[in-house]
């Protein structure tokens, strides 16, 4: 009964004036643009998983060249930094849970003895793994660290003992938490939690700003349908998504050296059904919301279990299965395992599809939820 | 000017708004033909802003049915939009658009074939050429009314719907824009004015008055003073006289509006005889003038006002 066909020329009115409110709006603009790059370099490096110059405790029960050679190779290596030198098991134990140490190295007692016999005694290497993201770098290039460090003393007669194979066995203990993620899941992952953090306050605002500036009573007296003023309200911040997109790829590449091996097309694909979906749900509040902190209060209500069910903080396998479900229907779930699929692993288009697809069907659900909400009267 | 082929302009019954449990506007009809210019009166708070909001669809009437233009005012809210400017009494347009960008707005959303042309001319008849790239949110209050009244009138509407348009307007601004309205009534809009401003009443072809959402008075101004059934008296002395003079009279029997007009007081009443028997004991006063007078559109509003007072206030509405 209400109303014609949409028209492109009320779209694009609404879009113009849209367009000249962001620009006008430097501050929110600023922050569309700040914000990423700064969350991104705040978590990127929080979260390094590079981190060098780490706490580390030693016991050493072998006064002898070959340990004191393996002390200074830690040393050199820059990862670990000697800070304690303990003396007994229960010292080193402490260290650990107290978080004082970031690794405790054991040297065992008759260490050179043993190695000189070609015996592969165990340099025994205890780690805090809680964050494994701290530690993995470091145990990652300790082999290397070790056998460099006995290289120099293996030679002449002993050269038949020189690494490879190696002359030592290490023997890594990961406590508190034996799996560990690795660095590239964080950065793809950040990127899909910056985005719903921001497209959803941004059009959160959208209705209610008209709302508290008395805009509305005049939109809605002049003809325009609500799918018009919807539209005409996200497409704007499409593009502002698609800015954020490039600044956080460039730096997720600069910064984090983070790989794009699959196709970025299917990427683009993913990242533009991703960020309209968040769009809606932005929108969606704002026709819910009476005023501007309603509005940020539902973003926020929305923003914490998209980041703490979708898989981004704990891995979603290891979730209940009913979180499972509650995280199955939220986009960030089915953008992370876009953005990792095809940055990490090569994913095709025929990979994503379904994640593609689930996110389209949350975004139709949303769209006709808002457009059911939109007040067509001031009542 | 019957107009039999063309619909009314407007044409409400029994529209009825309730809020919660106050009913704000109860059982109110109008018939406006079409190129008439009515006034909209009322105290505050009498629902004068929720009528109009009615009218033009942005408000679902809770009973009543009627018609804007012949289009249904709860089914067609689309096709009164098209055809139906309205100037909200509280700006609305958008404080961080320039004035140009407004119009450009409002010209895309009515689809206005040669809007850059239209926008141009309307901007330079209602002497907003000069600051057409200030934004509205830095202009002063009467300007923003002018930029209102501008964008409502873009797309040629055949009934505009203004809520006091001319409120904190000067009065050399106050008189252009109802020349203005003048011309687009003589041109065959419709306009539905709200207003205090007696002045502008008495510029309207009919007016309505509203008090406590009810209708009670309805015609042209000399029928609504008419109707009232006042009788008055003015009164010329000194100042500082005059000034004791309206203290004295005031809350007699009879006296029931006391009001000074700069030199001279009103004194008027419904009852000719208590009136007259209120004013007795200083008629023959020295240095005091008395003589007979009409009632004005104020004492009639007034008095009205205060009928309804009587009849609807306090406990007396539902
Ligand atoms: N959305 C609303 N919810 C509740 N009450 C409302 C609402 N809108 C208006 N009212 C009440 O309805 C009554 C009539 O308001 P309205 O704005 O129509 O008066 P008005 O005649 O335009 O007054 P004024 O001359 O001050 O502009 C007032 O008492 C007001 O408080
Ligand atoms: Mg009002």
């Amino acid at each position: 009964m209400n109303g014609p066909r949409f028209s492109l020329a009320r779209l694009l009115a609404v879009v113009v004036k849209e367009f000249i409110q962001m620009r006008r709006d430097r501050l929110t603009f600023a922050m569309m643009i700040g914000i990423p790059v700064l969350q991104l370099i705040l978590f990127g490096y929080a979260i390094n998983g590079d981190p060098r110059q780490l706490p580390t405790a030693v016991l050493s029960q072998d006064n002898s060249t070959v340990s004191r050679a393996i002390l200074a190779g830690l040393q050199n290596s820059t990862y670990f930094r000697i800070t304690v030198l303990a003396d007994n098991v229960a010292q080193v134990d402490r260290l650990l849970d107290q978080g004082a140490v970031q690794f405790a190295i054991e040297i065992p007692v008759g260490f050179e003895r043993r190695l000189l016999r070609g015996e592969m005694p165990a340099l025994l290497v205890m780690a805090d793994a809680t964050d494994p993201a701290a530690t993995g770098n470091a145990l990652g290039g300790l082999r290397q660290i070790v056998d460099s460090a006995l290289a120099p003393l293996l030679t002449g007669p002993l050269s038949g003992l020189a690494p490879s194979p190696s002359p030592v066995e290490l023997r890594v203990h990961r406590r508190y938490n034996p799996e560990g993620l690795t660095q590239y899941n964080i950065v793809p992952g950040l990127m899909g939690t910056i985005l719903t953090m921001t497209m959803i306050v941004m059009t959160s605002l959208a209705m209610t700003r008209e709302i508290e500036r008395g805009t509305m009573e005049n939109l809605l007296a002049m003809p325009v349908r609500p799918i018009e003023v919807m539209l005409g309200k996200l497409i704007p911040f499409i593009l502002a998504g698609v800015v954020q997109v490039v600044v956080i790829l460039s730096a997720a590449r600069l910064m984090f050296g983070v790989p794009m091996v699959g196709d970025p097309a299917v990427l683009m694909l993913g990242l533009l059904v991703f960020i309209v979906a968040n769009l809606a749900v932005g929108f969606l509040f704002s026709t819910v919301a009476r005023n501007q902190l309603q509005a940020m209060q539902m973003s926020f209500f929305f923003f914490l279990p998209s980041i703490l069910m979708s898989g981004f903080m704990f891995p979603f396998r290891g979730m209940p299965e009913w979180a499972q479900i509650v995280g199955e229907a939220l986009p960030l779930t089915h953008f992370l395992r876009i953005v990792r699929g095809v940055m990490l692993k090569g994913n095709s288009f025929a990979d994503v599809w379904s994640d593609i697809w689930a996110i389209l069907l949350f975004l139709l659900v949303v769209s006709v939820l808002a457009l059911t909400r939109y007040r067509r009267t001031l009542d | 000017m019957s107009s039999t082929a063309e619909p009314l302009a407007i044409s409400v019954n029994g529209l009825t708004k309730r809020f919660g449990f106050k009913t704000v506007v109860d059982q109110f009809s109008l018939e406006v033909e079409r190129g008439q210019i009515y006034g909209f009166l009322g105290p505050n708070g009498s629902g004068k802003t929720t009528t109009i909001r009615m009218l033009c669809g942005l408000l679902i009437p809770d009973a009543g049915h009627g018609s804007c233009l012949g289009h249904d005012i709860r089914t067609e809210s689309w096709a009164i939009k098209q055809r139906v400017g309205y100037m909200t009494q509280k700006f609305s347009f958008y404080d961080d658009l320039t004035i140009r960008e407004n119009m450009d707005f409002v010209a895309r959303l009515y689809g206005l074939p040669g809007r850059k042309a239209k926008v141009a001319a309307a901007l330079e008849r209602l002497g907003l050429a000069d600051r057409r790239d200030q934004l509205a949110g830095t202009l002063s209050g009467g300007w923003k009314q002018r930029l209102a009244l501008a964008a409502c009138i873009l797309h040629e509407p055949s009934l505009l719907l203004l809520d006091e348009p001319t409120a904190g307007v000067d009065p050399k601004a106050r008189r252009a824009f109802w020349d203005e309205i003048h011309t687009l009534a003589a041109d065959g809009m419709t306009v539905l004015v709200s207003t205090h401003y007696m002045d502008e009443a008495e510029r309207c072809h009919r007016i309505a008055y509203l008090a406590y959402g009810r209708l009670v008075a309805n015609g042209t101004v000399a029928e609504v003073v008419r109707g009232a059934g006042l009788t008055a008296w003015h009164v010329t002395g000194p100042d500082h006289r005059i000034a004791v003079l309206a203290k004295q009279l005031e809350g007699r029997p009879g006296a029931e509006m006391v009001a000074p007009f700069g030199a001279t007081l009103h004194v008027s009443g419904p009852d000719p005889h208590a009136l007259d028997e209120a004013v007795a004991p200083f008629q023959s006063e020295s240095g005091l003038t008395w003589r007979r007078g009409d009632p004005t559109l104020e004492d009639a509003f007034i008095h009205l006002m205060r009928g309804t007072e009587d009849h609807f206030a306090p406990g007396g509405r539902r």
